[in-house]
């Protein structure tokens, strides 16, 4: 193992930011979706790589019960969207906009 | 240059060039696509950082459950249907652009006086590793986060049963009248079949 540590929570950074990006820009809420996705794995591989600087296994137990509920999440959430699709037929996160003043 | 640090760099370039696939896709299926690319060079990392058994997990519940279960509403809500495009708040994209730039800017500037961008990672986590990292994994999860976990199983299920509740079609109260009406239009169009 010689490359250092930082590189990998780097990499874990930059696709945080570009998950960060894409929840502000897209407008399809599936993709919206995805991009979380996308942050929630750039968190996990800080996670790992943490673990790893530290010489512990908490960081890749920390890892497994975030992608758990990252499963449970998706499940939920991909529910929802269906649901709102059914009641309006558009996934474009501006058209729900019931409870705006 | 040792063996890990080439695959770092044949990955990673590949994951960030994937996120930017994702970002920039009109079409939601190729969007998903280049997100599964994301996660596998993931995992690859995960294998470099010593976390066989994650490597599997991200292969396995990610880029095949998760995102199956993602590509499959996508072609379940249409895939022809894309992006509207227009900002609704003017600016919102430019600004969105910068600011993920200052974050990784700042990130960096963190990472070197937190870290340090020479670390590396101390040896000897073969021996955290003791007897496979699977087994190790679950020494850990079933005595110290053995709460935690069962709370997991739960959640899932709880899960499970919104998902359920949420996607079910509601099911229209039948009248009376309609009902006799469907069975009358049963009988007429298959003679000879009671009602």
């Amino acid at each position: 193992m010689r490359t250092p540590i930082a590189y990998f929570l780097m990499l874990s950074g930059v696709l945080f930011a570009l998950g960060t990006v894409g929840v502000l820009i897209r407008r399809n809420a599936l993709l919206i979706f995805m991009s979380v996705e996308l942050q929630l794995n750039a968190v996990n591989l800080a996670l790992v790589a943490f673990g790893r600087l530290h010489g512990s296994l908490e960081g890749q137990v920390l890892a497994f019960f975030s992608m758990v509920v990252a499963a449970a999440e998706v499940v939920v959430g991909l529910a929802i969207i269906v649901s709102v699709y059914r009641r309006r037929q558009s996934v474009n996160v501006d058209d729900a906009r019931e409870l705006r003043w | 240059m040792p063996l890990d640090n080439v695959v770092f760099w044949v990955f990673a370039p590949i994951a960030v060039a994937s996120g930017v696939g994702l970002l920039v896709m009109r079409n939601a299926v190729h969007a998903a696509l280049f997100l599964v690319v994301n996660f596998f060079c993931l995992a690859v990392m995960y294998l470099l950082l010593d976390a066989p058994f994650l490597f599997s997990v991200q292969i396995i519940v990610y880029a095949g459950a998760i995102m199956v279960l993602f590509l499959f509403v996508i072609m379940l809500l249409g895939v022809d249907r894309t992006e509207v495009r227009g900002e609704r708040l003017f600016g919102q994209r430019w600004l969105a652009v910068g600011l993920g730039v200052g974050f990784v800017i700042e990130l960096f500037v963190a990472l070197r006086a937190g870290v340090g961008f020479g670390t590396r990672a101390p040896g000897g986590f073969d021996a955290v590793n003791e007897g496979g990292n699977t087994q190790a994994l679950a020494k850990v999860l079933f005595s110290r986060y053995f709460f935690p976990f069962e709370v997991t199983s739960i959640l899932l299920l709880v899960a499970a049963i919104a998902a359920m509740v949420l996607a079910q079609r509601k099911a229209r109260a039948v009248t009376q009248a309609e009902a006799e009406e469907a069975a009358a239009a049963r009988a007429t169009a298959e003679p000879g079949v009671p009602a």
